[in-house]
């Protein structure tokens, strides 16, 4: 049995690490509203972008000559991948269930024998990926040093990906995020954006007659490319709500943890402070029997 | 009253600029500048480098967009834009910054035509600001 110093320092100790986790939960709390209240706020631009598109692309004539970011290379041999994961750790299984969710459809891919290519955004998805995937990426991005999720960074990754389907590097892009839906539930995602995947053109009522100008298919080849933007902007800004939310999760039942433990163990330090008082008590009773 | 629509400006980041009371908007469209009044017919075109003014009974504010979309539809008029300013905030220093940046960008050799054209123009507008 461990000896009263030794628990007490243990104690201490456990204690002291309540208290940073304690911290940290307050402080993911503050950031994971202005996460999502910066989620919601920028929801208005990606509906409407995606509503302009749909509009375009059921308006397109010549279904052949249509952009190829929206009818594809006409084939599908080369995947991209983005994950987007957090630059700090300490988030639960924030991290891993991304990774998780990725690694399976890297595992269909290449039993269908594609090639696979990887882009990691986020140090700890590149972490997690490089032991096993080294030779599949391409390109790792982080952006630690930006305070705040902007549109300039995703704008980076946007352009990355456009330059790279360009020189026809790849066939079909698909990007891997958490969506937030509550703190305690974060759902791993995995969205196509190359080709883009139209609804099944369900919203016929809303085919209504517009003007163009200049041509629609002038307009979509300069719109695509901006949507490729503000969909990983979109699917940065569920990240970093769901970062933190996955975060606060964890952090309160760290320190709940952390509470229970504390309790065992003052338990156990007064129950051994006591034994060690009733053996001085019988040595000395023996020993004053024994006169 | 009846020669008023809505108009409502979106970034990425929120939803920059709303207004119901509007009475015309004249746009940086990509073929030239376009006035857009009550009942225009429905229209989707795309913006150059420019001022958008919008005009309403009691005032007339301008902003200085660098890119964006458009949408009208049953009088609501959208714009999608990545980044705007009001005129009225951008000061000397500001405009010479995005002017040498520009101007950095342009003098890059193995440019298109279209983007060219767009830098040029972004630097024309922001000189006659100035």
């Amino acid at each position: 049995m461990a000896s009263l110093d030794d628990l007490k320092k243990r104690i201490s100790s456990v204690k002291s690490t309540q208290k940073i986790t304690k911290a940290m939960k307050m402080v993911a709390a503050a950031k994971l509203r202005r996460a999502q209240e910066n989620a919601e706020r920028g929801r208005p631009y990606s509906e409407k972008m995606n509503n302009i598109i749909l509009n375009l692309s059921s308006s397109v004539s010549d279904k052949e000559n249509a952009p190829k970011l929206l009818q594809g290379t006409g084939q599908e041999k080369t995947h991209l991948c983005v994950v987007l994961t957090s630059d700090r750790g300490l988030c639960g299984g924030f991290n891993s269930n991304i990774i998780k969710k990725a690694k399976l459809f890297f595992q269909k891919i290449s039993n269908e024998n594609k090639s696979l290519k990887i882009i990691t955004v986020g140090s700890k998805g590149y972490d997690q990926l490089k032991r096993q995937y080294k030779n599949n990426i391409i390109e790792k991005l982080s952006f630690k040093d930006s305070k705040n999720i902007n549109y300039f960074d995703a704008n980076k990754v946007g352009k990355i990906i456009i330059e790279k389907f360009e020189k026809e590097e790849f066939d079909v892009c698909t990007i891997f995020y958490n969506q937030f839906k509550n703190v305690i539930t974060q759902i791993p995602q995995e969205q196509q954006i190359i080709p883009l995947k139209t609804e099944n053109e369900k919203d016929q009522t809303n085919n209504e007659s517009y003007e163009f100008e200049p041509e629609e298919d002038e307009i979509l080849s300069n719109l695509l490319p901006k949507n490729i933007s503000t969909q990983i902007f979109k699917a940065m800004l569920e990240n970093s709500a769901s970062e933190q939310g996955s975060r606060m999760s964890a952090m309160d039942n760290a320190t709940r943890n952390a509470g229970e433990m504390v309790d065992k163990l003052t338990i156990e330090y007064n129950r051994s402070r006591q034994a060690a008082i009733t053996k001085e008590l019988i040595e000395i009773i023996s020993g004053a029997e024994s006169l | 009253m009846s020669e008023e629509f809505k108009v409502e400006i979106v970034n990425p980041e929120k939803s920059f600029f709303s207004k119901e009371d509007v009475t015309e908007v004249v746009v940086p469209a990509f073929e030239g500048e376009m006035g857009i009044l009550k009942d225009h017919i429905p229209i989707i075109s795309f913006l150059k480098p420019g001022i958008i003014k919008v005009l309403s009974q009691s005032e007339e504010e301008s902003y200085f967009i660098e890119d964006g979309i458009l949408e009208f539809k049953e009088n609501n008029l959208s714009i999608l834009t990545s980044s705007i300013i009001k005129v009225s905030d951008l000061s000397k220093e500001k405009i010479d910054k995005i002017i040498s940046d520009s101007e950095k960008e342009s003098s890059i050799e193995d440019l298109d035509d279209q983007k060219k054209f767009l830098i040029d123009q972004k630097i024309d507008i922001l000189r006659s600001l100035n």
